[in-house]
């Protein structure tokens, strides 16, 4: 515990002396609000960070439990992140690839549908295009994890005669996925086609480019940043998905890291929190280092009406 | 549509035909693959009486077809591949969940009638009289077995199980020489049994069905095996099946979902069939489903507002905290802040599950080891409350932060100047000003959140799976259980089998209940006109 208070408590004392020098001419009381507020940020970090800092402490700690209580682990070891890579009982390292496949087909594939019909809904007026517009909007009320037991039926139904769209496979999580985030992607990407002049287009219209040219050769590279943008977020929120996945996949060998990590704390099996731990560790790092170099852009979206779990 | 287009200035058609001969064959083509497929899987699904798959699955097949053919809609072509999956997995569901609200569909009732007509009719027995085959084994290295069997009429055949019956004369494996019984001594790699080594193999023959689909040949008894009969057989006339081995008639129910016989017994399995609004009486008329059902509703509501209150005042908090530019090392604070919020969600609730499990956990450990006690947060119903709004206060404050740091920073501080002439304190600001425009800005956000958690199954199920258990409850029932995440165990966890028709009743409430706060959010915000205004 000690520890932990150390850190965020030399960065303030640091802070402190740097701020005299340069706000000499504030007023006290305005320096008493400053030190409050890094007192604020120094309580607040800390229970922001305990959690974290002890599952990296209990990954190298090779008794296998959480409850040592020391941050530095005595006899520290990489033990739990060999047994996670070698334990065929858990295969980690499917599990990851199976999700990273998941996700990275989700996001591309994702982003393909998202920009076509973006692109049609900013570029084209044709019959029902508002009410297939307001449509979109108007399913994404329900969410789709309420209806786990209806894709369940899908897929176990369909399965019977396409295979590959059956339970256990991987087909069935990324149209599922796509369904349940397609739509509130595509009235972002529209907003973003919407804002790009439409003089553009039309003068390479005259040219005699076809939509599709137009599509590919100038609008895509316009629009380069948000498809980057908008292909993390599907990944992202594909990759952490765990409800749909846990009744879609029962077979091990096919879980998703999400899925797979729940299986080493759950009573079924021996409650490994030392494996768990390093496993958390590794499955997380993709994850927040997208969100850490992409902060600002993500916030944009987030304040745009996107809530994630 | 090509009009408008033309109104808007552009002097080309939309991809005119003409000009891409080779284009429009392409497509044309791949439409006839795609149909050719289609029609395959609508009739074997339509033949299997799987009609609720069958519907979207031909919505789909005629919109592209339709849109692929007629010239005058092909900007709708641009939609296909997001209108037809969203058609699937989120327009099919709703209606499903709604249909099968009124079925009885649960563990026992997963098929159609008409699969499990099939799957009867599939059903083999050996039957007591017929005709029969006088029978040698063989076996092969691998300890496979095959048979030799003579009709009444002398033929001879070699069968071998899941591989059709052959004639002896049509066998490609070379046939040893005939022994004194009159039977070969080996067929290809297979050996021929006798004596000990046959007596020692009866038990594993006893159960091996020789050859393919309905033409199946078993053993009945050491001399004589039998060509085995389909066992049941359905009479479309009476709506019955009737039983060769027994003599046994049932009849459907189509109030129960069973074949049933005059003496009142269900042949298994059953099958998918209406029954009203029986889910839904159970659900609000029986005490023993209202109770639970009432005391998880109410928690979902605590937990969702109280989650929201809870997140937005420390997200709050935090924001207002570090909105002064001044402020040294601003960002770095804030990247540090947002940590929670970058973890996948299970792994947040999954670690804390960790620390405050009393055996292993950190929390619970030092706790217990300085105060001697520490609050039964996985097992106490009350404290399980406690501890799913603490985690979800971790997971949940970054993103509050992040929304109000964004909204304060557009509140314009000449408000605040006037007020400060005005003489009014901090505390007045805050709550006159700040706070007021905050909600504003960020009240639609804020019901989001609300529904959002009003189905966090995540924390609720990663927690401790909703535990501990509310005694007496009819379906699985725990008392940190949300609706969502009853939802789930009554579908998938029953011990008493899933009852997905009775889940998908409480889903529609939860529809009903989501649908009443949108509609309000849409009014609060007025986002909806805005909306239809800007398409």
């Amino acid at each position: 515990m000690s520890d932990a208070r150390t850190m965020p408590g030399s960065e303030q004392a640091r802070v402190r002396v740097r701020m005299g020098r340069r706000t000499g001419s504030i007023s006290r009381r305005r320096r008493l609000g400053l030190i409050l507020r890094l007192l604020v940020a120094a309580v607040a970090i800390v229970f922001a960070l305990f959690p974290v800092l002890w599952v990296i402490s209990a990954s190298f700690n090779p008794t296998g439990n959480l409850a040592t209580q020391q941050l530095i682990p005595r006899n520290p070891s990489t033990i739990n992140y060999q047994n996670l890579l070698t334990n065929p009982l858990s295969p980690f390292g499917s599990w990851l690839l199976n999700s990273l496949k998941v996700s990275v087909l989700t996001s591309v594939l994702g982003v393909i549908s998202i920009m076509l019909s973006a692109y049609s809904f900013s570029r084209f007026r044709f019959q029902g295009r508002r009410q297939l517009l307001l449509g979109l909007l108007l399913v994404q009320v329900f969410p789709t994890l309420l209806m786990f037991v209806a894709i369940f039926y899908l897929f176990q139904q369909l399965g019977n005669y396409i295979p590959f769209l059956g339970l256990n496979q991987h087909a069935p999580l990324i149209l599922t996925y796509l369904g349940t985030q397609m739509g509130i992607q595509i009235w972002l990407m529209k907003g973003f086609f919407d804002s790009i002049p439409r003089d553009i287009d039309e003068s390479a219209l005259v040219d005699g480019a076809t939509h599709w040219q137009i599509f590919w050769q100038l609008i895509f590279p316009l629009a380069r940043p948000m498809v980057v943008i908008v292909g993390l977020l599907v990944f992202i929120a594909s990759y952490n998905e765990f409800v749909l996945a846990s009744v879609l996949l029962k077979d091990v060998n096919q879980y998703t890291l999400m899925v797979g990590l729940y299986l080493f704390v759950s009573d079924a099996f021996t409650q490994n929190w030392g494996i768990f731990a390093a496993g958390a560790l590794l499955g997380s790092l993709p994850v927040v280092i997208i969100y850490l170099a992409l902060q600002d852009q993500i916030v944009g979206g987030l304040t745009a009406g996107a809530v994630k779990g | 549509m090509m009009n408008d287009i033309k109104a808007r200035g552009s002097s080309e058609p939309l991809a005119p035909p003409s000009r891409n001969v080779l284009g429009y064959l392409l497509r044309l083509g791949g439409l006839a693959i795609v149909d050719a497929f289609a029609v395959w899987f609508l009739y074997v699904l339509l033949r299997d009486g799987v009609w609720p798959i069958a519907i979207p699955v031909a919505l789909i097949v005629i919109l592209v077809n339709i849109v692929n053919l007629n010239e005058r809609l092909a900007a709708m072509r641009w939609q296909i591949p997001a209108v037809s999956i969203i058609l699937l997995i989120v327009v099919f569901p709703i209606a499903f969940t709604i249909y099968s609200s009124f079925t009885n569909y649960r563990s026992g009732h997963i098929l159609s009638k008409q699969q499990v007509i099939n799957q009867l009719e599939g059903r083999l027995y050996l039957p007591e009289g017929g005709p029969t085959f006088a029978w040698a084994a063989y076996r092969n290295p691998d300890g496979e077995f095959g048979l030799w069997l003579v009709d009444e009429a002398g033929n001879k055949f070699w069968a071998l199980p899941d591989a059709p019956i052959e004639e002896a004369g049509a066998v490609s494996e070379d046939i040893g020489p005939v022994d004194d019984d009159g039977y070969p001594t080996r067929v290809g790699e297979y050996r021929r049994l006798t004596g000990g080594d046959l007596f020692r193999s009866l038990e594993a023959l006893n159960g091996v069905r020789f050859g393919e689909g309905d033409e199946a040949v078993q053993i009945r008894n050491t001399r004589q095996a039998a060509t085995l009969q389909p066992r049941y057989q359905y009479d479309p006339e009476r709506d019955a099946i009737i039983d060769q081995l027994e003599g046994t008639v049932y009849f459907g129910n189509e109030e129960r979902g069973y074949f049933i016989s005059e003496e009142g017994q269900n042949l298994l399995p059953g099958y998918q069939v209406m029954i009203g609004t029986r889910n839904y009486e159970r659900l609000f008329t029986s005490p023993a489903f209202r109770g639970p059902f009432i005391r998880i509703f109410l928690w979902t509501i605590a937990f969702a507002l109280l989650s929201v209150v809870t997140t937005f005042a420390l997200g709050l908090l935090l924001a207002m905290a570090f909105n002064d530019p001044l402020l040294p090392g601003r960002k770095l604070i804030r990247s540090l802040l947002i940590i929670p919020y970058t973890l996948p969600g299970i792994i947040g609730v999954l670690i804390w599950r960790g620390m405050l499990n009393p055996f292993v956990g950190v929390l619970a450990t030092t706790s217990q080891s300085i105060f001697g006690w520490f609050p039964p947060f996985l097992t106490d119903p009350f404290w399980v409350k406690v501890g799913i709004l603490l985690v979800n206060l971790w997971l949940g404050y970054p993103y509050m932060m992040l929304i109000s740091s964004g909204a304060l920073q557009s509140i314009p501080e000449d408000i605040y100047d006037a007020a400060a002439v005005d003489g009014a304190n901090a505390w007045q600001r805050f709550w006159n000003i700040t706070l007021p425009l905050l909600l504003v800005s960020v009240g639609p956000l804020l019901i989001a959140s609300f529904v959002f958690n009003f189905n966090n199954f995540t924390v609720i199920f990663g927690y401790n799976e909703g535990r501990p258990p509310i005694a007496g409850s009819p379906t699985p029932a725990g008392h940190s259980d949300i609706l969502i995440s009853y939802t789930y165990r009554i579908a998938f966890e029953g011990g008493r089998g899933s009852d997905y028709a009775y889940a998908a009743a409480v889903t529609v409430v939860i529809f009903a209940i989501v649908a009443i706060l949108t509609l309000i959010q849409f009014r609060f915000t007025r986002q909806w006109e805005e909306v239809s205004e800007s398409v």
